[in-house]
């Protein structure tokens, strides 16, 4: 061992090399990187406890003055007596729209691309690329798209500005990610599984139906749970398709709507009426919040579910 | 390429087995072998696999025979497994892969338009190298097949069962505890659940793709004794790197090599096809002579 | 004796399988169907709308986006999506991206399991609520301190909102990126006796180039794609003069005007005022798509890299 330090200043050798390795030198440009990226991350955590500590701080006493009431009444102008009723209704249908029309038709499509298609078919990347596009496209578009087909061409099925036109336009604005999860979920099951199936003479569908989709089933839930939070919400589309933010007599669904974030976005910005104890911005916290736990609920649920998708992949 | 076939099979204990450590038992078995020739299954003419442009194996021809334990040896990437997957379909699952030369069936053509792979599959059953069972119960495991063929009434189906499990030695095993899930299973006992489900449909043919390969030497044992008590029943393929594995259970053997074709690609052909006692003592070709006596491979 | 016809199967089977093979694809195929609507709705609009108007005066007018009185100034909508963008991916790249690199090389797994649940929530909150959180705090609070603007309603307010709301994409997709780095490089790294700085600085994030800026491309599409926060921050409440290229200039983005154009009780379909939707949206469409082509581009040549 050629040990290129020789003993230093009366030192031996051993010495001055065991004094090299445990200095501890002063790595200033690391610890002020560390410490910025430490910055960083904690401003974005302050931000986030900004706002919510904003919303539930306006929204609190308001929901406390009203209670109940804020759930059950409908949308109007005064602010002490105003609700979400007709958002959450509204809400509501889109949600069951999306979950009967888009998560079916979303994990068809997946299957079709993932078990059925041959993946090096023209026609198959087509399909692919295009759906990583809709995927980024702007969920006002989907707006247009809706205003055109569902509520002007399709007038006859819809009723034109209802919540049959606004729940097609959110399925279709989350078909997209739908599919994308769920393709994933069902490239992440092991070959072996399709061979035991086929090796014992069962069908492609047989295969499919019996043995991919049940082990794919709790990453396809991940990604449902991601799309209806999309769309509960998304306010753009709907503004497009004409939800209404003034006035609803009555809530149908063949009739006018609205939705939870619509409403959000209506009082964010009214005065506040003369003689009212209340603004309309603390309403529109109070729908804030009602919006919030509605989404958050079923973010989390996706990410509880993911997490326990991967530790059964991978046996913890 | 070597593969005659000789009317008749030598009958006494071959007086030399070369390279290989054999023990009595197994020198006394492989005299047993069919006095006369059975009924082909399989036919292959001329069967060569391409991947793209690519010949992974060319100008395979052999006839397999009913109720024979058939081995296919030889060194990785030969080819043994690229022909198996060829006799029940599988490689229709590659898109690159083609199938070139004439595979029949009883006398069918394998690859015919009008043949339908999944009716392929119902009578000539696979078993692969890891075992994969479902992730379901031992019950539902091999009643998965049944099932899917419509048999419906639970009577039917627990007789099914049991007399599969019972067929693949594992009932004694299991049969307190058929609901319990198949993966809480030993690997042994998984491989012996997957012979079960593929006996369960009743083929007609059994293909094993290295059963033994991920089991320990014991599992390896039962899983051999099974398959010489069961060939009576089946017919059966087996794709294996152990040399005395299939010189312990088969009756015929394969050997398969790869030559170094254009462009430094190797491409796998069946080099000698004959009963086992034969190759193993006194085989044709060279190369199988090598390959046996472990100079290669 | 085994004949061709045994090994048919019955045509109930094959029949079946034909009809699910079927329905898979036209499902597949519908997303097609979809794109190809969004196009001919889109630009067969457009073209409606450009017929409608005297383009020459009404694009290149020099007085504003004044929808009812024809005056289309493309100019105020292009820069105002513009501007805000770039706010936003002032605050965005900066904070997204520490993030990514502080969770992919520094933070231990215990701190992950915390903070990227954190980003998770960040990523969910929808974007009215953002917009709700500018107009009752960003912008009385923090951008009228600090730089007195003319209006509460500015586009540097809007630009820091939508920043807010992207952070999580640039987070996470540039910490895909990271990911993607092999540990070979950084083991080759420290090996040399590098500090960790250096290992980061040096190797890792070059290394990671093309997937950040994937990121960052991928993040600017999304912000100029953001309606909600634009709408109820920037300022030009849906039609207006033009005010200025400074960010504490009122402004309208593309979406806003989209948003403006199928404007509550007098909507005018059929007008220019209401069919300008379509023009802009074209337009919005194009540049996002274009956006969004390169960015998965990039990402997806990372993805077999590696």
């Amino acid at each position: 061992m050629a040990l290129v330090t020789p003993a230093l200043g009366g030192k031996t050798a051993t010495e001055t090399v065991r004094a090299s390795l445990t200095r501890r030198e002063r790595d200033t440009a690391g610890f002020v990187m560390a410490g910025l990226l430490l910055f960083a991350m904690l401003l974005t955590l302050v931000i986030l406890l900004t706002l919510l500590i904003q919303l539930f701080a306006e929204a609190g006493p308001y929901l406390a003055d009203r209670k109940w009431s804020f759930i059950t009444s409908s949308i109007g102008s005064d602010p002490d007596k105003i609700g979400v009723w007709p958002g959450l209704f509204g809400s509501a249908v889109i949600g069951i729209a999306v979950v009967v029309i888009a998560i079916p038709m979303g994990i068809a499509a997946a299957v079709y691309l993932e078990e059925y298609a041959s993946a090096k078919n023209r026609w198959t990347q087509l399909i692919l690329v295009n759906i990583r596009n809709l995927a980024g496209v702007p969920a006002v578009i989907f707006g247009v798209l809706g205003f055109i087909i569902f509520v002007t061409w399709l007038e006859p099925m819809s009723s034109g500005k209802t919540l049959i036109a606004a729940g097609l336009t959110m399925s279709v604005l989350v078909l997209p990610i739908i599919v994308i999860t769920s393709m994933e979920a069902i490239r992440a099951v092991p070959q072996g599984l399709r061979d035991g199936g086929f090796g014992v003479g069962a069908s492609r569908w047989e295969v499919t139906r019996d043995h991919v989709l049940p082990y794919a089933a709790p990453g396809i839930l991940t990604g449902t749970m991601l799309s209806l939070a999309r769309a509960f919400g998304e306010a753009a589309p709907l503004i497009i398709v004409g939800a209404v933010t003034g006035l609803l007599p009555e809530t149908s669904l063949s009739g006018r709507f609205t939705a939870v974030p619509i409403l959000i976005y209506s009082w964010s910005g009214k005065p506040q009426p003369p003689g009212s104890e209340h603004s309309f911005t603390e309403a529109a916290a109070a729908a804030g919040v009602v919006l919030l736990v509605l989404v958050l609920f079923f973010n989390s649920a996706a990410i509880v579910l993911r997490n326990r998708f991967e530790r059964r992949r991978t046996g913890t | 390429m070597n593969n005659e076939l000789s009317d008749t099979v030598t009958q006494q204990a071959p007086e030399r087995m070369i390279g290989i450590d054999v023990s009595n038992e197994t020198r006394a078995s492989l005299t047993a072998v069919t006095p006369e020739l059975s009924h082909p299954v399989f036919e292959l003419s001329d069967v060569s696999v391409l991947y793209g442009d690519f010949r992974a194996v060319r100008g395979a021809s052999m006839s397999i025979r009913e109720h024979e334990i058939t081995a296919f040896i030889g060194p990785s990437g030969c080819g043994k497994t690229t022909i198996l997957r060829c006799l029940n379909r599988m490689n229709d699952f590659i898109e690159t892969a083609k199938v070139e030369g004439t595979i029949n069936y009883h006398g069918v053509n394998l690859y015919d338009p009008e043949v339908n792979s999944t009716e392929v599959r119902r009578r000539i059953g696979m078993v692969f190298q890891k075992p994969n069972p479902f992730p379901k119960s031992i019950y539902d495991n091999v009643a998965y097949g049944p099932r899917l063929m419509g048999i419906k009434n639970r009577a039917e189906l627990d007789a099914v069962v049991e007399k599969s499990l019972r067929g693949s030695a594992l009932w004694d095993e299991v049969k307190d505890r058929l609901k319990s899930s198949g993966l809480s299973l030993s690997g042994g006992q998984q491989q012996r659940l997957c012979i079960a489900r593929a006996v369960a449909v009743e083929p007609d043919v059994i293909l094993m793709d290295e059963p033994c390969s991920a089991l320990d030497p014991i599992a390896t044992a039962r899983i051999e004794d099974l398959m010489k008590e069961i060939k009576s029943k089946y017919t059966i393929v087996i794709v294996t790197h152990n040399m005395q594995q299939a010189a312990r259970v088969s009756d015929r053997t394969a050997f398969f090599t790869t030559e170094v074709g254009e462009s430094d690609r190797r491409t796998g052909q069946l080099v000698e096809f004959n009963p086992t006692a034969k190759m193993f003592s006194n085989p044709d070709d060279e190369r199988t002579e090598q390959y046996v006596t472990g100079r290669f491979g | 004796m085994l004949t061709l016809t045994d090994l048919r199967g019955s045509s109930k089977q094959r029949n079946r399988e034909r009809l699910m093979r079927l329905l898979f694809q036209a499902a597949a195929m519908a997303t097609v169907l979809i794109s190809a609507l969004i196009v001919f709705v889109l630009f067969r609009g457009a073209i409606n709308f450009l017929r409608l108007i005297d383009w020459k005066a009404g694009i290149l007018s020099d007085n504003g986006w004044l929808p009812r009185r024809e005056r289309f100034d493309l100019r105020t909508i292009v820069w105002g999506s513009f501007m805000m963008g770039l706010v936003a991916m002032v605050v965005a790249v900066p904070l997204g991206l520490s993030v990514a690199v502080f969770l992919s090389e520094y933070a231990s797994p215990r701190v992950r399991r915390v903070i990227k649940p954190v980003i998770e929530v960040l990523a969910g909150i929808p974007s009215v609520i953002v917009g709700y959180f500018v107009l009752r705090f960003v912008a009385p609070e923090i951008v009228t301190p600090a730089f007195n603007p003319t209006s509460q309603f500015n586009m540097l307010a809007a630009g820091l909102g939508i920043g807010i709301l992207v952070i999580p994409i640039m987070a996470s997709v540039s910490e895909d990126a990271l990911a993607s780095v092999p540990d070979s490089l950084r083991e080759a790294s420290y090996a040399i006796g590098a500090r960790k700085i250096n290992t980061v600085f040096r190797i890792v994030l070059p290394a990671a180039i093309s997937g950040l800026v994937a990121a960052f491309i991928i993040a600017v599409s999304r912000a100029i794609g953001e309606t909600m926060v634009a709408t109820m921050a920037a300022g030009i409440d849906g039609s207006g003069p033009f005010d200025g290229y400074s960010p504490t200039s009122k402004g309208l983005s593309m979406t806003g005007a989209m948003t403006n154009a199928v404007g509550g009780t007098d909507q005018d379909v059929g007008g220019a005022s209401f069919e300008v939707l379509y023009f802009v949206g074209a337009l919005l469409f194009v540049i996002t798509m274009l956006l969004n082509l390169v960015g998965n581009r990039i990402v997806n040549r990372i993805r077999e890299q590696y």
